[in-house]
Formats: C-alpha cells, structure tokens, sequence
C-alpha cells in the first residue's frame, strides 16, 4: 500500500492530505487525527465509515470549507488559489447529499451557478451547461423548476453542476445515499459511465460497502475514535463489479474486518463469510 | 366540517356582507336609532363625494398624499429592508444594532411629528419622513428575519462554487432566498403606509389627512368618511397593483 503512494509522481498528485486532523473547536476534542490520503489522477476513491465518523467533515477539509487543525493539504487541487484572472474552471467540486439546488433558478441557471463568476461569455456559459445536462441525461429539463424534479432527477442536476465547472477534483458526499434503491443504482450506473468518459480524479464518500465496491478504483476506510482515523485501504482489482462473484464477497467481508477495526482477514474472507 | 369556498363564492359573500353592512348603517340613521349629526348616513356620502370633486379638493388631496405616500414608502421600504439584511448577514452589526433598534422600535411614528416640523417644517418632507419611518420598521424587521432563516447549507454551497464572498452571498444567496419574507414586509408596509398618511399631515400638510382634519374640526361627518373610504380605496388599488410585482419576484414558489 504505501509502495502504491511512493509510485506517484508529484504532478500526478491532485489533493492530498498529511496528518491533518481536525477539531470544530480548536481545542483537545479532535474528529479526526492523523490522516494521510493521496488522490492520484484519474483515480475513483470510496471513503467508506461508519456514519457519523467524520467522512464528510473530511471531504469539507479537502474542499477547502474547512481548515484542519492541524496538518496540510497538499495537490494541484488543493494548492491555495492563484488569482488567475482568466480561469474558465475552478479546481474542485461538490456534489451534495441532498443535492441542494436553488430553488429560483431553474434547472440550467442552478447548473450555471458555479460558472458564474468565471472568464466566460453568456452563451460560452450556457453551452457548457447544455453539455453538462446532456451528459446527465436531462437536457429536456433545462427549464423547469427544481420542485418539479424527482429525487433522483435532482441529484443528477447536482452532478451537472459540479462537472461544469471541469474541476480537477470531484467530491461527492453521499450524493445517492437518500434515493430508493432503484434510483440509487441506476445513477450509480450512470456515474460510472460519466467516470468511464471523463477521467475525473474523484472522492466518492458513503456508508454502504456495495456502493463503494461497484464505484470505486480504491476504497479507503475511515473509522473509530473520535478521533477517527483511516483503518485501512484496498486497491480494487476487478474487472466485473458483480456483488454475487466470490471477489466482489472477499472484498466486501474485508471492508467489514477494516470497519470493524479488526485484522485484515485478506483473500480467506470469502470462503469464511460463506460458511457463515 | 369546514369546506373551502370557491373564489366566486368568497366575492359573492364579500360583496353581501358589504351590501348589508351599508344597508344597516343606512338604516340605523335612517330610524334614528344613530343620531345623524353623529354619523353621516351611507346616502349622503354621494353628494358630500361629488361637493369635493367638485371643488377640486378631493383629486388634489390624493395627488399630494400619493406624494407623500410613495417617497415616504420608498426611503422607509428601502431603507429598513437594506439594514434590516445587511444586520441579517452581519452578526457584527447586528450586535452592534440591537439595544439601539430595542430603543426606538417602540416609538410611534405620530410621536416624531413635533420633530417633523422641527426639522423639516410644514413640508412635504416631514410628511414624508412620518410616513417613512413608520414603514421602516415593518421592512427591518421582515428584512431582518428572512435573512437569518436563509438555510446556512446555502452558505456553504456559495462557498463551494466561487460565491463565498459577502457580494457572492448577498446577489446568488440572501437576496433570492430571503425575497419571500422580503416582499412580505413590503406588502405590509404599504397599508401601515396609508395609515400614517393621516398622521403625517396631522400638522397641515396638504393631502387625505389635512383634508379629514379640516372636516372634522367642521363636524362635516360625512366628508370625513368621504376621505376615509378614499383611503380604503387607494389601499385597495396599491396592494392590489403590488400583488403583480410580488407574483413577478417570486414566480419560482408554487
């Protein structure tokens, strides 16, 4: 694992994080301690906790929302803000829970709503959009309303709003974690595929083991304290993310043993788990 | 057990309620059960109107009070509403604020008339300013509110696409999400306007009020009401004509 870190060369580095750990008041009562991550470019990372473990407080800190107490972050992504007069993007993204649009605007001006602000003319900014929209599947709806959506139609808008900014980082904060099942999966598929298009370096943070195992290219497990710290990672290996094949299992029980905070069971996993 | 009326309905019921409440009115004075030199009867508010167009008077008082009225409800509306969100987003400045707005708040707008004369004599400006700062208020403290319930996750949303900045939050943020409660504010403010007309021009500024003043020291009833019903009028007519601009603003809320 820390061979895999050594391997990436520096430009590679798009955000990284070097024993930060983070308390809301300043003071001894730390959420996390001694956290060190490196995304490298083009990589899709799952954080994967418990709830309440502090994974979102991490993505903030990454998104630069927030300060770590103490220890840097470090990346292309995360470097401090260079004043470029003329950026027609922006560094990084968010995609929210609870997608969080504004609700007077309608579908293409939320999408526009980090564009704004950006050296970019009116129609340059609303063919982006268009773009975004379309690649989310929802170019049909670029004028209505966000009341007029469904759950899942409004996350996607979310995920638009974010990709049209061409941020070098994505992060994602449990973007599907409140749909039903249904619409969860078919826009993990559909996330997939715009990962599959676009390369983007991105933090995909949930709770749910199977979602990160059929997202993700590496899943970082953070767990518990407080202060939460990370457990362990695993760089996924699987050509098919199909949950009912023995690899799809052993990794999965593995994630479990990380979470649990006991010893990595490795490949044996999945021939205990299936005793069981 | 209680049902929703339709809207015709409603209209229908409105207009009878009006038509009876004239009708006893009318009535009462008529069997002399009010004394007529108490209270002008409904039938004698005709004439008494016509005598007032007539004479010029009546299109003169709503021109000078619609003067006062719309600069007084313009420097207050605008005035309250800009402190009222700028207090809303700066806790500095609402800190700051916050035992001087305890102090005055309380203090009538008729109470700043001997002011009023002081500082800007028998003028339009004093009515003005009566009329201004009894709307202030109504629009600081909507204006104030609205800001402080705007979702603090919108904040953060800002922050994360370039808007984090106090102009970025106050034009993609504040403003938008707090226009509801704004425009509430505003809407209020336009009747509490009218109502202080006559307080403004209590002193002899010309308009409705200085006009109802001069026929109440007559004992001339029935041009009192006359102006009275003028007022309820012009209240209708404004409220009505701000219901499209609100309907505008907030064309986004179901």
């Amino acid at each position: 694992m820390g061979s895999q870190m050594a391997a990436i060369s520096q430009a590679d580095v798009v955000a990284s994080l070097q024993d930060v750990g983070l308390s809301h008041d300043g003071g001894e009562h730390f959420v996390l301690r001694h956290v060190s991550l490196t995304l490298a470019r083009g990589e899709f990372v799952a954080l994967l906790g418990p709830s309440g473990v502090g994974k979102s407080t991490l993505l903030r800190v990454l998104m630069g929302l927030m300060h770590p107490t103490e220890g840097q972050t470090g990346g292309a992504a995360c470097a401090p803000a260079t004043g470029k007069a003329h950026a027609t993007g922006r560094s990084r993204a968010m995609v929210f829970q609870d997608a969080r649009l504004l609700p007077w605007r309608s579908v293409l001006g939320n999408v526009m709503f980090g564009l704004e602000g950006l050296h970019l003319n009116k129609s340059e900014k609303k063919a982006r959009a268009q773009e975004a929209l379309r690649l989310v599947g929802l170019e049909d709806a670029a004028d209505r309303l966000p009341r007029r959506l469904s759950g899942g139609q409004r996350q996607r808008v979310g995920v638009a709003r974010a990709l049209t900014v061409a941020p070098d980082l994505l992060l994602m904060d449990e973007p599907f974690g409140a749909l039903d099942p249904i619409t969860r999966t078919s826009l993990q598929e559909e996330l997939q595929r715009i990962w599959q298009q676009t390369h983007k370096t991105v933090l995909f943070v949930t709770h749910d083991i199977e979602e990160a195992l059929r997202l993700a290219t590496r899943v970082v497990v953070l767990a518990g304290g407080p202060p939460a710290g990370i457990t362990g990672e695993i760089v996924l290996d699987m050509p098919e993310r199909n949950p009912d094949t023995p690899a799809f299992r052993t990794y999965a029980a593995r994630l479990r043993a990380m979470i649990a905070g006991e010893p990595d069971p490795g490949g044996e996993a999945y021939w205990r788990s299936a005793e069981i | 057990m209680s049902r929703k009326l339709s809207g015709s309905v409603r209209l229908g019921l409105g207009l009878a309620g009006l038509v009876l409440f004239f009708g006893l009115w009318e009535a009462a004075v008529q069997s002399g059960l009010l004394p007529s030199g108490m209270v002008p009867a409904p039938s004698a508010l005709g004439p008494a109107w016509l005598d007032e167009v007539r004479g010029g008077f009546w299109q003169q008082a709503i021109l000078d009070s619609l003067h006062h009225y719309l600069l007084g409800l313009f420097i207050g509306s605008v005035l309250g509403a800009g402190l009222g969100i700028l207090c809303g987003m700066l806790d500095l400045l609402d800190g700051l604020l916050e035992g001087v707005v305890r102090l005055l708040r309380p203090v009538p707008g008729l109470a700043w008339v001997p002011f009023a004369i002081l500082w800007f004599g028998l003028s339009t400006a004093g009515a003005t300013f009566v009329i201004a700062i009894s709307v202030f208020w109504i629009n600081f403290y909507a204006a104030h509110s609205a800001v402080k319930s705007v979702d603090p996750e919108l904040y953060e949303l800002a922050s994360a696409f370039g808007h984090g900045s106090f102009v970025g939050r106050l034009f993609k943020i504040v403003l938008p999400a707090s226009a509801p409660g704004i425009m509430a504010g505003l809407r209020t403010g336009l009747g509490q306007g009218w109502m202080s007309v006559v307080a403004a021009e209590l002193f002899g500024v010309p308009g409705i009020g200085a006009r109802m003043m001069q026929a109440s020291s007559l004992l001339a009833t029935d041009v009192v009401v006359v102006y009275m019903l003028t007022m309820a009028m012009l209240y209708a007519i404004t409220d009505f004509l701000f219901g499209f601009v609100r309907k505008w603003v907030l064309r986004w809320q179901p």
